[in-house]
């Protein structure tokens, strides 16, 4: 269930892609999708009766079963580099609305590259 | 007329994704059912059992000594020991993201002046609260190896605080110690890299006894890494934010 529910997320990440025009709107629907992929691939380590992957004072063994913990370290990685490239991209955004004065697509490329 | 065809391809998407769901694992070798497979026939076996490289064996918590890696949190472990190169490129990426935003934002410029005039009730507050959040800050990154969080977490917790004093004073700016912070943290973890090589052999490999698991004072360079990987993600994101406030200002 928790799987169709990300591929909705992604699916809506992808139709936000597809039609919206405000560059803003873009990236908020890139987050989306971004967040449909990482839950999927949780997921994808999750396991029936599954503990966290840490050991502790109550889970103290190697032999109890865990959830694969290495999904988990594959989308640590991917929400920090999500986590900067919506920093570089809002910055991109920034600066094209202080030159341009618009950031819609439609308008930007009307516009094309004569005005500086 | 074109978001009908964003919303066909879309729902396409969906349902192609959905199909390959839905196709019988035994025969087809795939997405395995959700929940369902056994985590001994998965590489990551070795990683839960700490047996990369040692013999197979069980491991305790608190008894255990000189485990390999010896991080109680596996996810750590993974990140931090086994995979540690894809650590330093993630690092790397940061780095180079908020190099960018400051090349684009930054300069020397003023500040943006806030509409609103924080209270001094919340002002007060918020000076209250600001070194709580780097002492959370700094015990999330520091406890990475036995509990969750670690590093990246720490480092948010930590641009949090600069965050809400940025958002009381309008006179507050990033020190400018920070970005000597930021890129000796991460000379220091390509030295650490090499004291690896140079030690045990091999590029970021851990070169320090273990100790028991469970400890504070163990798993090797987990720790010295993960408070290496806080400080400086705490500084980046901290600059990132300055730079944010300061977009649209007047040269100074």
């Amino acid at each position: 269930m928790i799987q169709y529910f990300s591929l909705l997320l992604t699916a809506i990440g992808i139709y936000g892609l597809l039609s919206q025009k405000n560059l803003v709107k873009l990236i908020v629907s890139l987050n989306i999708a971004e967040i449909g992929v990482n839950l999927f691939i949780v997921s994808i380590g999750y396991i029936e009766k599954g503990l966290v992957p840490i050991l502790s004072s109550e889970n103290n063994s190697s032999t109890l079963l865990f959830v694969d913990p290495l999904p988990q370290a594959l989308v640590l990685t991917s929400i920090v580099i999500g986590v900067g490239i919506t920093a570089l991209a809002l910055a991109i955004i920034v600066t094209i609305n202080h030159s341009k004065g618009t950031i819609d697509i439609d308008e930007l490329i009307e516009r094309g590259g004569a005005e500086e | 007329m074109k978001r009908i065809i964003a919303g066909i391809i879309a729902l396409l998407f969906f349902f192609t994704v959905s199909i390959v769901l839905n196709t019988d694992s035994q025969t087809v070798s795939g997405v395995p059912r959700y929940g369902e497979f056994d985590l001994s026939e998965r590489n990551s076996h070795s990683y839960v059992t700490k047996s990369v490289n040692d013999t197979l064996k069980e491991v305790k918590f608190g008894s255990t000594i000189d485990a390999e890696t010896g991080s109680a949190n596996f996810v750590t472990s993974i990140v931090i020991n086994y995979r540690s190169f894809d650590t330093l490129g993630e690092v790397t990426v940061l780095f180079l993201s908020a190099t960018g935003v400051g090349l684009l934002l930054g300069g020397d410029k003023k500040r943006l002046l806030s509409p609103i005039k924080a209270s001094p009730v919340v002002k007060t507050a918020a000076k209250i609260v600001s070194p709580l959040l780097l002492i959370l800050g700094a015990y999330v990154f520091t406890h990475g190896h036995l509990t969750p969080g670690g590093g990246f977490p720490g480092g948010a917790i930590i641009a949090a605080a600069f965050l809400l004093l940025v958002m009381v004073d309008d006179e507050k700016r990033a020190p400018a110690l920070l970005k000597v912070l930021e890129g000796s943290m991460g000379l220091a973890y390509i030295l650490l890299g090499i004291g690896g090589l140079l030690i045990s052999g091999s590029f970021l490999q851990n070169f320090l006894p273990t100790g028991v698991v469970g400890n504070l004072f163990s798993a090797g360079l987990i720790p010295i890494v993960y408070s290496l990987i806080g400080l400086k993600v705490g500084a980046e994101l901290s600059g990132i934010v300055d730079d944010f406030v300061s977009e649209g200002g007047d040269n100074i």
